[in-house]
């Protein structure tokens, strides 16, 4: 599997030194140059940033989780949506994605609404996971045929983990809603809290309608029926009713986010901020 | 954290790869075999331990008494002659 371009230290001494024509140079990114770079920054930030608060999220979850093994899968899960962050925020920043990750505010991040809601308990972990993991999935199936190396080959590595997130969300999904009327009932409810996230997964708005136009990145709603058709299959094995429409609720993307962000941040953010030198 | 005590036991086996056998590495709980596998892979193969993993329910796995092991495994401690012990084996021959 071939790897994305490792970071180079003095990329940025180097980008100095390029000559004018080199703008577009995808070694040297210069914010403002184009309209595209702009919409490019953008969406590494979308996807790295939905990455980092889902595994931040399912981070929480290390220790507390209702049986030792479902802790590990957890864990595992975070792990790799922390790895595909790194890769998404160090292509967006030159290498340096932990400024991007640690030193950004609330308003400057770029992730859905689901990805920072709160875990809830443990079906409602489980619904989120659902409904982002089988999005996330389709968006980097489709992501593996952009034309754009970084892009391409972000998604060839991380195609395969999330096959195994939806997978195992799927899995949970049909043994709670069809488990007992407890976790059938939680479950219900986690999908009804988390329904009303859906539609900001498949908005287009400015920047994302320039990468499109390019041909960089897929349309979303080209994948839209796909993904319901997916979900209802996955609910109908669980014995589960489609939830309700809800009044979508948008604005993640524009740094328009719920209060949770805001705390979930403060924990995440607080070592490095503090202790700005501090290795392990 | 409960134990998950109102689910099966599973063995579980790692093939660390191509041409070796499946190994025992341990057990997990899980309540049907999807998750089982789903678990022993969570558990047992976060660095990169194996290409094959089996589960196995821990009842479905027949075992020796231990207090019979005198009459099973004692008897063999005198027979040399059973070991392949007097023809060199190849060094291309990694697994035997």
């Amino acid at each position: 599997m071939p790897s994305p371009p490792a970071f180079e230290k003095d990329a940025e001494e180097k980008a100095k030194r390029a000559p004018d024509s080199g703008a577009f140079d995808e070694q040297t990114p210069e914010a403002g140059s184009d309209p595209l770079e702009d919409a490019y920054y953008d969406y590494l930030c979308r996807l790295g940033d939905d990455a980092l608060v889902l595994g931040q999220r399912l981070g929480e979850w290390c220790g507390h989780a209702p049986v030792l093994e479902v802790d590990l899968s957890l864990a595992n899960l975070a792990l790799d949506l922390i790895g595909q962050a790194t890769l998404a925020l160090g292509h967006a920043n030159n290498g340096d994605g932990d400024e991007l990750a640690f030193h950004r505010d609330v308003l400057d991040f770029r992730n859905c609404l689901l990805v920072e809601q709160p875990n809830g308990d443990f079906a409602r972990t489980i619904a989120r996971q659902l409904l982002f993991s089988t999005w996330q999935h389709i968006l980097y199936r489709e992501l593996t045929e952009s034309p754009d190396k970084f892009l391409r080959e972000f998604a060839a590595k991380a195609v395969k983990e999330v096959a195994y997130h939806r997978e195992l969300a799927s899995e949970w999904t049909i043994r709670l809603g069809d488990g007992t009327e407890e976790s059938a009932r939680r479950m219900a409810e986690g999908l009804d809290w988390c329904w009303r996230f859906i539609p900001e997964l498949f908005e287009v708005d400015e920047d994302l309608e320039e990468m499109i136009a390019r041909q960089t990145v897929p349309d979303p709603r080209g994948f839209e029926a796909e993904y319901y058709a997916a979900i209802e299959d996955v609910l109908g094995q669980a014995a589960l009713a489609i939830p309700a429409d809800q009044r979508p609720i948008l604005g993640g993307r524009r740094g328009h986010h719920s209060e949770h962000l805001g705390h979930l941040l403060a924990a995440m953010q607080y070592l490095p901020r503090t202790y700005p030198d501090a290795t392990w | 954290m409960s134990d998950g005590h109102d689910w099966p036991l599973w063995e579980v086996f790692v093939r660390a790869k191509g041409g070796l056998s499946h190994r025992h590495v341990g057990s997990v709980h899980a309540p049907d075999p999807k998750l089982a596998l789903a678990h022993a892979r969570d558990t047992y193969t976060r660095r990169q331990e194996g290409v094959s993993l089996w589960v196995v329910k821990s009842t479905d796995i027949v075992a020796s008494d231990p207090a019979d092991a005198g009459e099973l495994f004692e008897p063999a401690a005198d027979k040399v002659y059973r070991h392949p012990t007097f023809y060199d084996i190849p060094d291309e021959v990694k697994h035997i």
